[in-house]
């Protein structure tokens, strides 16, 4: 093989040795490894960043979002009229829920009042697209098409129809980068609603299951308890739904029960989310628990 | 001296290309089994145009993928740079190499790159992969002879362009 290119017969020419180019490189790498995780003081260089990577992630989403333009223009008549009908059936039965819903409201801020505690303001939402970016494909994260441009900030609790589906991790000026709450490094704090006992929900890494490590032998919870919310640690607003409890199990001589939940909200085939601001300010930059 | 004049934009194309297929999103099947094409590419391009290509813009690439992929910054930068180095320090003997001996080598580089990536996790404090870092390693080994015979057609194309221009 006639291999004896030009190019390494020159390599002695370099004005720099590649290994002296290649340590100084990775020492800026090692550098750029010990701030990020240590600090936040590479939090801008990383927004400028992904600002400008920006691009190529709207060019990976882009074929999806073809797809999903064309899904809805291509649609016939009857197609359409079908999920008009359908929405509009939704629709009426949750007005009829929302009539309800308003003079309970009401009703809840009188007593507060009597009892002079703060009164649950209703929170600002914004809506928000999942990209279809993989991110690392080993963690249990999420890109979304909003970012601090829309008032998105790290902490932002996220949810949808269903539930709770995470907390915004990074925000970027035009995405935003979101950590499900089933990441083996997020944990909720929840309460049973049942019987309003306080524990933590922690992620398992699996998409469709949480785990509940902290709860005592004696903790009255079985399976079908719902999980919500319970406002502390400042970064979920209290009351939304975060699972269903499925199965509660003790070892012998274990001080904690095993019980395992389901998400409420459907974590792995959702497509828009719900940003939520919560009525009482929340510390904006906590980040993650 | 004729590369000098060859174009690099196509190659940083096709690195830009190969670093934005790591974040295609994937069924959750299939995402353990996805083949490490960023450093593939980075190996390539290190070992074929050696002069153009090295530990620096393997660096490049490979913050671009940590941006991509919400990792700490500088982890894909340094294991990308390492690989780049003993790419370039051995180019020209693994260049000779028969086809299964180079698929051994990159092997064994795309081996100790998620040695590395692994070691780098543990370090900061992040949760283990597990084994789908190491079956990613596998893919990768096994795709080798076709990805290379793909950039081999890409690189002869830009040589022979280059050499009707000269």
């Amino acid at each position: 093989m006639a291999l004896n290119t030009p190019d390494s017969e020159q390599r002695g020419f370099r004005e720099t040795s590649p290994g002296l180019r290649a340590a100084v490189f990775c020492l800026i790498a090692v550098l750029l490894m010990v701030t990020d995780s240590r600090s936040q003081l590479l939090l801008d260089l990383r927004r400028v960043l992904a600002a400008s990577a920006y691009p190529l992630q709207l060019l990976l989403d882009s074929p999806v979002a073809a797809g999903r333009w064309l899904a809805e223009n291509l649609a016939t008549r009857g197609q359409l009229l079908d999920e008009n009908e359908a929405l509009q059936r939704r629709l009426l039965e949750q007005a009829g829920r929302l009539q309800r819903m308003a003079s309970l409201e009401q009703e809840n801020a009188r007593l507060r009042a009597l009892l002079e505690s703060t009164a649950k303001v209703s929170d600002r939402v914004l809506i928000a697209e999942i990209m279809a970016v993989d991110m690392n494909p080993f963690r249990q994260r999420i890109v979304i098409n909003k970012g601090s441009r829309d008032g998105v900030f790290v902490g932002q609790a996220l949810i949808d129809a269903d539930g709770v589906v995470g907390q915004v991790t990074r925000d970027q000026v035009f995405s935003a980068e979101a950590l499900l709450i089933t990441d083996v490094e997020h944990a909720v704090p929840v309460e049973l609603l049942r019987t309003r006992q306080r524990t933590i929900a922690v992620g398992t890494g699996q998409v469709d299951r949480l785990s509940l490590p902290f709860l005592p032998r004696n903790a009255d919870v079985q399976p079908g308890d719902l999980l919500v919310t319970s406002g502390l640690g400042g970064s979920f607003p209290p009351g939304y739904p975060v699972g269903t409890v499925t199965e509660v199990s003790s070892g012998p001589g274990e001080p904690f029960l095993t019980v395992s939940a389901q998400p409420a909200a459907k974590l792995d085939r959702i497509r828009e989310v719900l940003l939520i601001w919560p009525g009482q300010a929340t510390a904006a930059g906590e980040r993650g628990p | 001296m004729s590369r000098r004049s060859a174009p690099a934009w196509p190659v940083w194309l096709v690195l830009l290309g190969a670093a934005a297929l790591m974040s295609l999103p994937l069924p959750a099947a299939l995402a353990p089994f996805r083949p490490p094409w960023a450093s593939m590419a980075v190996i390539y391009w290190v070992m074929m145009w050696p002069r153009r290509f090295g530990p620096g813009s393997a660096w490049l690439i490979g913050l671009l993928l940590d941006v991509l992929q919400g990792d700490i910054l500088g982890q894909h930068a340094f294991s990308l740079c390492i690989l780049g180095y003993l790419t370039l320090r051995f180019h020209l003997q693994i260049r000779i190499f028969p086809l299964w001996q180079l698929t051994a080598t990159v092997f064994a580089l795309l081996a100790l790159e998620a040695f590395l990536l692994f070691w780098i996790d543990g370090m900061a404090g992040n949760p283990p992969v597990g084994i789908a870092r190491w079956s990613q390693v596998l893919v990768g080994g096994l795709l080798w002879p076709p990805v290379m015979a793909l950039l081999d057609r890409i690189r002869e194309r830009l040589e022979q362009r280059d050499r009707a221009f000269a």
